[in-house]
């Protein structure tokens, strides 16, 4: 059985919804928290973590039942997950495969990560707003103050 | 509307174009030439931390050119300390206003409000952030006195990590051609990341802690104040305040057109009998605020600035 093939059985198969392969190692609670899936109310959630690939050296895969992920939820991935294989999954089948795209503004993903932005002020109700200046490796740039950021400092400050 | 919020939102083009508007703008600006251009306009004064000469200069600005002016007065009586955000605030002004100078204690807060308005916004300083109308106006003075703004020596000297006035100046001037040379302690050099900049853009950049050795060189001498509130304790601020002094005798060796500049207010780092000498240029500097704020008015609310000022005007 090779390495693929191990990682995807130690979870069963779904019937219907999505599959997001190729999530860093260790980052699926990132990815599932920009989901919004947390919490009791969420649909059925299978994860397998740190999981061996040879893309990747390790891995993290999440399924989500009965859930169809829209390209735009798939795009805030980006910041966590840039690499990631997304499939659609009907009647067990793969019915649509989907990437991520890194869009050139991440908005309302994440909160500039700068203690004075005038963003850290939680009543301000305009979009969080991260212009993407690179795109290999990742820079971002807060639109209102200019900080550059740290990556892991945006996955702490996920909205 | 955006307004102008860094420098950024300029052209090395209508840099030119608004200082010479403000050039033309002299006589009205030194009340000697009646010329309403923005008659009928408010601006909106909105100042979230103190300041005097910037909010004093945009609001004699307008005054000038027959426009009126609306405070909002101090934060502690205004409806920010019930908590109101920016973005309810900028609402509420950018009804009653044709155009906006803030400033803001928090970085960013400029774009922000420019983003929430309809009108534009002037940048009058945000947290650490820019202010590009004092490097307008800066360009404006330096222009002045030597007629140009390209392939000039200009040492920045005194605080150069916190001060946002150098931070932005220096990005100007590189773009004109000029060397600029860095003169701070160690404690207060230039951010790395700004000198990073101006070398990947081609700038001649030098850093040093002797302000002294550079005098003889310089077309511009740019001085700021080393703030104390920077500083954790009084003993660390004691180390290096006072280290970037000038006094008339320092000049000697000083070029003939060589001008002193300072964002004001002083305290020793320039001392009075400076003043006397034909190199100090900080308060004819402060004063080019009003005719440069005048011009940058005009330009963000589409008013020409005739060419020939002196016709169109009247006497006062």
């Amino acid at each position: 059985m090779s390495v693929k093939e191990q990682s995807m059985r130690r979870v069963t198969a779904i019937r219907n919804g999505t599959v997001i392969d190729h999530v860093p190692a260790g980052k699926s609670l990132s990815v599932l928290k920009m989901l919004g899936i947390e919490g009791e109310n969420s649909n059925p959630v299978s994860l397998v973590m740190n999981v061996p690939s040879k893309k990747m050296g390790g891995k993290d895969i999440i399924k989500v039942e009965d859930r169809e992920l829209t390209q735009n939820e798939l795009d805030r991935l980006a910041l966590v997950a840039p690499d990631a294989s997304v499939a659609i999954i009907r009647a067990y089948s793969v019915a649509e495969k989907l990437e991520i795209n890194l869009t050139d503004e991440v908005v309302d993903v994440a909160r500039c990560t700068f203690s004075n932005c005038i963003t850290t002020n939680h009543r301000e109700p305009l979009p969080h707003r991260l212009v993407v200046t690179n795109r290999a490796p990742l820079e971002l740039r807060c639109r209102y103050c200019g900080k550059t950021q740290e990556v892991d400092g945006l996955i702490n400050n996920l909205l | 509307m955006s307004g102008i919020i860094t420098m950024d939102d300029l052209t090395n083009e209508e840099i030119i174009s608004i200082l010479d508007d403000a050039e033309r703008l002299l006589p009205v600006a030194e009340g000697r030439l009646h010329l309403p251009l923005l008659q009928g306009r408010i601006l909106g004064n909105l100042f979230f931390e103190p300041s005097t000469r910037t909010r004093m200069s945009f609001e004699t600005a307008m005054k000038r050119l027959g426009g009126g002016v609306v405070n909002l007065g101090d934060v502690k009586t205004s409806s920010v300390v019930k908590g109101e955000t920016l973005f309810d605030t900028i609402q509420m002004v950018d009804g009653y206003t044709d155009i906006i100078a803030m400033r803001h204690p928090r970085q960013g807060a400029a774009q922000y409000a420019a983003d929430s308005a309809r009108v534009p916004i002037l940048n009058g300083g945000d947290g650490a952030g820019h202010h590009p109308t004092q490097t307008m106006l800066d360009l404006f003075t330096i222009r002045r006195a030597h007629g140009t703004l390209e392939n000039l020596n200009v040492v920045l000297a005194g605080d150069l990590r916190y001060g946002r006035t150098v931070h932005s100046l220096s990005h100007a001037l590189t773009r004109f051609g000029c060397s600029v040379i860095f003169a701070s302690p160690d404690t207060l050099r230039m951010p790395e990341e700004i000198i990073a900049d101006l070398r990947a853009n081609g700038a001649e950049v030098t850093e040093t802690d002797d302000l002294l050795a550079q005098i003889s060189g310089a077309d511009v001498i740019y001085m700021t104040r080393i703030q104390k509130e920077r500083f954790p304790d009084e003993d660390e601020y004691s180390k290096v305040a006072g280290a970037y002094k000038l006094h008339a005798n320092d000049l000697d060796d000083a070029n003939a057109e060589m001008i002193i500049m300072h964002p004001l207010p002083r305290v020793d780092e320039i001392h009075p009998s400076v003043d006397k000498t034909r190199h100090a240029c900080y308060f004819q500097q402060a004063f080019n605020g009003v005719v440069t704020r005048m011009s940058l008015m005009c330009w963000l609310l589409s008013v020409p600035v005739p060419e020939d000022v002196e016709a169109a005007g009247g006497a006062l």
